[in-house]
């Protein structure tokens, strides 16, 4: 299969300060009985400082995996992956918000909040305080004292959104954050995010399976070709923001979904084929 | 719901009527059987004919029963029907249905109960909870010995610290060893198919094994050690089995919020895997039970297996049964225990 990449300038749109995330040539292969498959193929990405790129693709592209790679939970075959460090050497290169939440059964909210302070050595005190500045932040701060199973889904989605928020890392990776949750919550979740990141400018990359999602969030919108993951094309989103859910209704976006889902549209259908 | 509302004055009086009748069946069909003296050869179908009409009664009455009294309704079930059981048991055996020899009735096993509950067996040299009641004078007279006497003659007391010594015994290294072979699969590959063959063997097959490798194979060392290998397996099988099932994303969470070793342990590995290790601890608890039991009734002066045995010996089947209803007592006092301790430890469940 050719590559079909629209915009193939290897290392694609070079911002203009050294990127934040720099991924080159990064391949994963696994060895298999039935011999080695290939999961990410020759996968490049720059990532510029406070920039939101999602990453789109159909479900099996690899953009799950290439996640990992970058969080360091998985090892790459081949390429190079490196997240620059920011000024204060302490601080956590990235943290992980989890397709389902992976938030811990067996501790209250607030201490799954204050999870990651307390495996750097926080101070007990100083690590609640944190914790219960982004409860508060998110409107769960009643909810602090409470386990996972006595709130809701979306509720445990935004708990493990700010246990990665609380932990202030140079870059915020995030897994179809939203994905299992229903249509209402989901809505609700995003227009947070979008208020959230306004305020916080984060370097962020998303994945997610939902194109009005990535274009509504992303500065970046990347789509991926499934079996074996490439970089198919990158828009560039110029939606003015600071934008909210009502964003979605503007004839701009509705252009811009139409030309990214001709694309997209054949590489879900030839996904699909080869499942079958 | 109004329409309900409107029926209720018949569907009170409908149910009413018709356990009436259900109830009048069952005395029907109990005495046409006795009266032709049938009762005693076809005692399966008269109890099967019981079973079913008691059945058809109950599920009559719980469909009248409105939601704020359906708990009440259910635990009548679970107690009631016990309770039947075992008057039934009574009357059976009353009527020369059963011999008293081998089937006693359940009050003459309560009463062989409160004998051996309340009196000393000369023979034996042993009582069954250690006369409590006697410890003040004893203390008086012969101070920490004699209540240490008090509790060393019990059958009780020995079977528990038996139990309570091996499940600690077995149980500790076996959660450790479990956690340990569920994370290094080197570890894992290396000793899991021994554990499940030594697993499987019937751990009262060794205690001769046992026996000799303590100096006093007649005391309680082999007794203990018998009950610990037991649990050991169990859980360290248990264990094992938690911890490799424990979702990889919360394993990925730990990681990428920076636990690593023992704090990864302690956080989400030993959390994650309580539940499993939970229930393999009341799995323990039978197993333990079983075990020590059996390793009374083979080699031991005392303890609630013993005393069981030797009341059979002696032919003396109401203090039999009463071995047994304490061996009953003991299973379920244990595991109210472990179900508490488990609250506690795991508040974090429903």
């Amino acid at each position: 299969m050719a590559d079909r990449a629209v915009d193939a300038s290897p290392p694609n749109t070079a911002p203009k300060a050294a990127p934040k995330i720099e991924t080159r040539h990064v391949s994963k292969v696994y060895d298999t009985a039935a011999g080695p498959m290939t999961a990410v193929d020759d996968f490049s990405l720059d990532v510029a400082d406070g920039e939101f790129v999602c990453i789109v693709g159909p479900s099996g592209c690899g953009k799950s995996t290439y996640l990992r790679m970058l969080a360091g939970l998985d090892t790459h075959s081949s390429g190079t992956i490196l997240i620059r460090p920011g000024e204060d050497p302490k601080k956590p290169l990235n943290s992980v918000v989890f397709q389902e939440y992976a938030v811990f059964p067996w501790k209250t909210v607030i201490e799954n909040v204050a999870f990651g302070l307390q495996m750097r050595g926080y101070a007990k005190a100083e690590r609640l305080q944190i914790a219960d500045y982004w409860l508060e932040r998110v409107g769960l701060r009643k909810f602090a004292q409470y386990y996972p199973y006595q709130i809701s889904g979306g509720m445990k989605q935004r708990v493990s959104i700010i246990r990665a928020l609380a932990n202030d890392p140079e870059v915020l990776l995030m897994d179809e954050p939203l994905g299992a949750l229903d249509a209402q919550t989901r809505i609700v979740l995003q227009d947070e995010l979008l208020r959230i990141w306004e305020e916080t400018r984060k370097t962020v990359v998303y994945i997610t399976h939902s194109l009005d999602e990535a274009i509504l969030l992303g500065d970046r919108v990347i789509l991926m070709t499934a079996h074996p993951g490439r970089l198919l094309a990158t828009f560039n989103i110029g939606i003015e923001r600071p934008r909210t859910v009502a964003t979605m209704n503007t004839p701009e976006f509705t252009e811009l979904r139409g030309e990214i889902w001709g694309q997209l549209s054949r590489e879900v259908t030839r996904a699909m084929e080869m499942q079958a | 719901m109004s329409g309900s509302a409107g029926k209720s004055p018949q569907a009170a009086a409908g149910p009413l009527a018709a356990v009436m009748f259900l109830g009048a069946a069952v005395l029907l069909w109990n005495g046409v059987l006795y009266i032709a003296a049938l009762w005693g050869r076809f005692w399966w179908v008269a109890l099967l004919g019981n079973f079913t009409l008691i059945v058809l009664a109950a599920e009559r009455i719980g469909r009248s029963v409105p939601p704020a009294h359906r708990k009440l309704y259910e635990r009548t079930l679970a107690f009631g029907f016990p309770l039947l059981a075992l008057i039934a048991w009574q009357l059976i055996v009353d009527a020369g249905l059963l011999s008293p020899l081998w089937f006693p009735q359940p009050t003459k096993i309560a009463k062989a109960l409160w004998d051996t509950a309340v009196n000393y067996d000369r023979f034996s040299e042993t009582s069954l909870i250690g006369r409590p009641w006697l410890i003040p004078s004893r203390f008086m007279e012969e101070g920490w010995t004699g209540v240490w006497k008090l509790f060393a003659e019990s059958h009780v007391w020995a079977t528990l610290g038996r139990v309570g010594a091996g499940f600690a015994i077995g149980a500790v290294p076996g959660i450790l060893l479990g956690v340990v072979m569920g994370v290094n699969r080197t570890v894992r590959l290396m000793l899991d198919t021994t554990l499940s063959a030594i697993y499987v063997l019937p751990k009262i097959a060794i205690f001769p094994i046992v026996m000799l490798l303590f100096a006093d194979p007649f005391g309680e060392g082999p007794k203990i050690a018998v009950v610990a290998l037991s649990v050991f397996f169990l859980m360290t099988i248990n264990t094992m089995a938690g911890v490799r099932d424990i979702d990889p994303v919360f394993l990925m969470a730990g990681r990428n919020y920076g636990a690593r070793g023992f704090s990864l342990l302690r956080h989400v590995i030993i959390p994650a895997a309580l539940p499993v290790i939970f229930a393999g601890l009341r799995l323990a608890l039978g197993t333990a039970l079983i075990v020590i039991i059996s390793v009374e009734f083979l080699r031991a002066k005392q303890g609630v297996g013993f005393m069981t045995f030797y009341y059979w010996e002696v032919l003396n089947p109401e203090k039999m049964y009463a071995g047994l209803v304490v061996v009953m007592v003991l299973g379920v006092v244990l595991t109210y225990g472990l179900q508490a301790l488990q609250h506690r430890l795991m508040p974090w469940q429903r």
